[in-house]
């Protein structure tokens, strides 16, 4: 498949979860604005260039995470994207505070800071001329987290994609389930499950594409029950956080563990994908699958 | 399972969580004529605890002196029981935590030596090991015959090596898989307890991919074609308790708890110390009362005063009376209607904010 290997041998992710102390900073020595320093290689990158390259340092090929919006732009037809289900907004079921903050005020907040109503985005797009059921996570939204308009906007997708026969695609990055809706946001895990299984009943293909990190009760619902799982190169995919993993067993972990190419080898996702390939890669298997 | 091991329930009375105070605090060496001897007490009941020594040393005292003391020790004990059930009528959630991980709280094994007749375990996900976390086998519950999948922690430290705390790997959720499909095939309902503060984290679990076997179960389970019925027994950790909790209907013991997170986890990541798990539990609305105004469980099964582990065959009773009377309901809809009935109730799980329907009036907030 990829026979451009863009990526070397001394990748060392600031997620590395080889390395449990958090990574030093980098950042601090850029100025904000034209310039990075690419977490990969260190090498400084002109943003525009990076940019225009997907978000993939031009120079080692470390995929840096993208938000929702980009998401949509880089994946899908320009123009193509028709945003649905606009309209479903969080709520503050459990009236959640804690050490004198609120989950309404974190809302907000996040609402502002990101100009998203929530950490789901839904419509019908095109890729490469194929009409889709697009679902992205915006991973900028409160981690990426589950909560319930998550669960009832993607459960409408894919209720959506059943009754226009659409190929579904979904973008997963997420921290896991939203504390601060409690038992609310777990149970998306078994709604958006559960729409799956007619979604899977009535005939659709569904592709998850699973980029830096899924983690949590994403990875165990609809992130890891596509027909064909996708992942992005070295992309952090797990159940539980490593951090707690090396906490239970008193052991550092292996390397590269929960990394997109140890879920390869350990057989849990079809392919790794590199990010100027996923378009191309998708429309492929939609043709195989929907000729 | 192994019915006489329910006795040993009493025994374990040696947990860190006896009050310690001034010294008085010794366990009864004297038998007291009563369910509650030997219960282990919580933090917050300690009042209760020492009426209970206070009535057992009456006692012992009325043996040794031949002393007359009956009318004091009725008094006490009608001090005890109302004490004891103004204090579980209103539990906080972390006290209601506490209960669901009681030492002594029974266990999913405890409900089968109750229970369930004739119970017949069978092992295995038929591809790699056989998880005892999740115990699975048939079994009769009052007149219906069933699939029983009961998540294990096990009671004295042996047991809860051998169950790994309750806590299953990918095994478990793929022998329960295996057994709902094979529950399917002859049409016997599914019954499952949940018990298990969360899947094991562990590196083997990763590897053989615990989200994905969680994952799927909760696809297959929204579409098993026969009856399923889950109840929390206790401990309902996130994830790992869902694994096995997609049912037609979901029900939970009256102090069982049912968190995204456990409230120790929940505190120390937004208070920044597990010691606001207190905290943590109020916040996360994960008692069974909440839980049912939220619409996540559909019912509150009542335990006996003072909680499960100070009358486990009442709690039985309880749980076996729901199981059959639910399992009866469901047997009366086509498979086709019960199936659209649980969709539809896994469909509105979920609190959002809508704007109604484009009338001015409403839109103008
Ligand atoms: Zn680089």
């Amino acid at each position: 498949m990829a026979e451009e290997t863009t990526q070397s041998e001394e990748i060392t992710t600031p997620y590395d979860v080889a390395k449990l102390a958090p990574p030093p900073r980098k950042k601090r020595d850029v100025p904000d604005g034209l310039w990075m320093r690419c977490p990969g290689c260190e090498a400084m990158l002109y943003r525009k260039t990076v940019a225009e390259n997907l978000d993939v340092c031009p120079e080692c090929g470390e995929h840096f995470r993208v938000g929702g919006r980009r998401r949509i732009e880089q994946l899908a037809d320009t123009g193509s994207f028709e945003e649905l289900f606009t309209d479903v907004a969080p709520a503050d079921p459990l009236e959640f505070h804690w050490s004198g903050k609120s989950y309404a005020e974190r809302l907000s907040k996040e609402q502002k800071d990101t100009g998203e109503t929530e950490s789901m985005l839904t419509g019908a797009a095109y890729i490469k001329g194929r009409r889709v059921a697009l679902g992205v996570m915006a991973g900028d939204f409160l981690m990426g987290s589950m909560g319930s308009v998550l669960g009832e906007k993607l459960t409408r997708l894919i209720e959506y994609a059943t009754r226009e026969h659409l190929p579904l695609v979904v973008v997963c990055i997420s921290g896991g389930a939203r504390m601060h809706e409690g038992a609310l946001s777990l149970m998306q895990m078994g709604k958006t499950s559960a729409a799956l299984a007619r979604y899977d009943d009535a005939g659709g293909l569904y592709i998850a594409v699973l980029t830096d990190p899924t983690t949590g009760g994403t990875t165990a619902s609809f992130a890891m029950l596509g027909d064909v799982i996708i992942a992005e190169p070295k992309a952090l995919i797990g159940f539980a956080g490593p951090r707690v993993i090396a906490n239970t067993i008193k052991a550092e972990l292996p390397e590269g563990f929960q990394r997109a190419e140890f879920l390869l080898e350990k057989g849990f996702v079809d392919m790794i994908v590199p990010r100027h390939e996923l378009r191309s890669e998708i429309a492929r298997l939609i043709d195989y699958f929907q000729a | 399972m192994n019915r006489s091991r329910r006795r040993t329930a009493s025994r374990v009375f040696r947990g860190s969580n006896r009050p310690r105070r001034s010294g008085q605090n010794r366990p009864h060496e004297t038998p007291m004529p009563q369910p509650q001897d030997n219960i282990v007490g919580l933090p917050f009941e300690k009042p209760i605890i020492r009426l209970q020594r206070q009535i057992a040393d009456l006692e012992t005292e009325q043996i040794k002196t031949g002393r007359d003391y009956a009318s004091e020790i009725r008094q006490f004990r009608a001090q005890y029981v109302s004490l004891l059930r103004k204090t579980y009528q209103s539990l906080s959630p972390w006290e209601t935590v506490q209960v669901a991980r009681h030492p002594q709280r029974p266990l999913s094994r405890d409900y089968i030596g109750l229970i369930v007749k004739n119970f017949v375990e069978l092992h295995g996900d038929r591809r790699f090991a056989d998880d005892k976390a999740i115990v699975g086998g048939l079994g009769r519950i009052g007149t219906e015959k069933v699939l029983l999948l009961a998540q294990q922690k096990g009671r004295d430290t042996k047991e809860k090596l051998a169950h790994n705390f309750g806590m299953a790997q990918p095994e478990g959720y793929r022998k329960a898989l295996r057994l709902m499909k094979l529950a399917e095939k002859f049409r016997l309902p599914v019954v499952t307890l949940i018990d298990t503060p969360g899947a094991y984290p562990g590196i083997g679990s990763e590897e053989r991919g615990v989200a994905e076997a969680i994952a799927r179960n909760l696809l297959e389970m929204s579409r098993l074609r026969t009856p399923i019925v889950c109840v929390v027994i206790g401990e309902g950790g996130s994830g790992g308790a869902l694994g096995v909790a997609v049912g037609d209907k979901v029900a939970m013991l009256e102090f069982a708890y049912y968190s995204v997170i456990s409230p120790e986890g929940c505190a120390s990541i937004l208070w920044r110390t597990g010691e606001k798990a207190p905290e943590a539990a109020e916040a996360l609305k994960l008692t069974a009362s909440h839980l049912k105004s939220l619409g996540i469980v559909d019912e509150a099964i009542p335990e006996p005063l003072g909680g499960a582990h100070r009358n486990p065959s009442e709690t039985a009773h309880n749980l076996e009376r729901y199981i059959v009377r639910t399992l009866r309901e469901l047997r009366r809809l086509e498979t086709d209607e019960l199936l659209a009935r649980r969709y539809e109730s896994w469909r509105d799980k979920g609190k959002v904010l809508e704007p109604q329907p484009a009338e001015p009036a409403a839109a103008a907030k």
